[in-house]
């Protein structure tokens, strides 16, 4: 059994929890516990191909598993698991800084022109 | 629509935050409760020179600690502000990548570093898209 850190945005999924009960031998199994225990999280942790968000930290401990062995890191009895997200974001690219034929696609669900 | 409180003293923190970031990116937590705005956080952008121009980034280890911050004062992070600068401030496909549910997104449009306006925005559950927010303007908190 391992403690799981839920990051606030995400506690509406958990039923408000800040911490839930995982299980599992590896990060993947426990992520796989996780949205079996709470499925609507999944959306927002995995993507239409099953990859995690660019967005999903995870730390073991202290240390985040991209330093570690990624989603194959082993998790120990009594593991400390921490799901923090990174945020980000950022305006479009302005047309004018684009190579010649590029700078059509449009800012999110919007036809206004320049960076969005 | 949704609605978003926020005080003219924070928005003036948040505007001063973004025009010392212009032309780059600048960005921060919003700490609340119940659609209302009770404190800000302005938070160094940690994207890379070359593309902090039209990007922003908050490491894991600032989340963390405007968690903390929220947790101390009683309340809970909301959502997230940041500029655009000279550019619309309405959310890009790149924003939507990273987003959040449930936060709020405040962006605030830069031009020549001066503050133009600001916009707010919540991703839809299903991540297909953003809805705007009203925003409340208030003398006070």
């Amino acid at each position: 059994m391992t403690v799981l850190r839920i990051p606030t945005p995400l506690r509406a999924y958990t039923g408000g929890k800040s911490e839930v009960i995982v299980s599992g031998a590896y990060v993947l199994d426990t992520l796989t516990d996780l949205t079996s225990q709470y499925p609507a999280i999944k959306p927002h942790l995995f993507n239409e191909s099953g990859e995690l968000r660019p967005f999903v930290n995870l730390f073991v401990g202290e240390s985040n598993i991209k330093d570690l062995q990624g989603v194959e890191t082993p998790i120990k009895d009594g593991d400390r698991l921490m799901l923090i997200p990174s945020v980000a974001g950022g305006a479009y690219p302005h047309p004018s800084l684009l190579p010649k034929g590029e700078g059509t696609q449009t800012p999110f669900s919007f036809r206004e022109k320049g960076r969005g | 629509m949704n609605m978003l409180k926020i005080s003219n003293e924070l928005i003036q923190r948040i505007n001063t935050h973004v025009r010392e970031a212009y032309p780059e990116e600048g960005a921060g937590f919003l700490l609340g409760a119940d659609g209302e705005v009770r404190d800000v956080l302005p938070l160094p952008n940690a994207r890379e020179d070359e593309a902090r121009h039209n990007r922003f980034l908050i490491t894991p280890e600032d989340y963390l600690k405007a968690e903390m911050k929220a947790a101390e004062i009683g309340v809970d992070l909301i959502g997230v502000f940041h500029s655009h600068p000279d550019s619309p401030n309405i959310p890009s496909e790149y924003d939507r990548e990273w987003a959040q549910p449930f936060f709020s997104y405040i962006i605030t449009r830069v031009d020549d570093g001066q503050v133009v306006s600001h916009r707010s925005w919540r991703l839809t559950e299903d991540r297909a898209k953003y809805n705007e927010e009203e925003i409340v303007f208030s003398s006070s908190q």
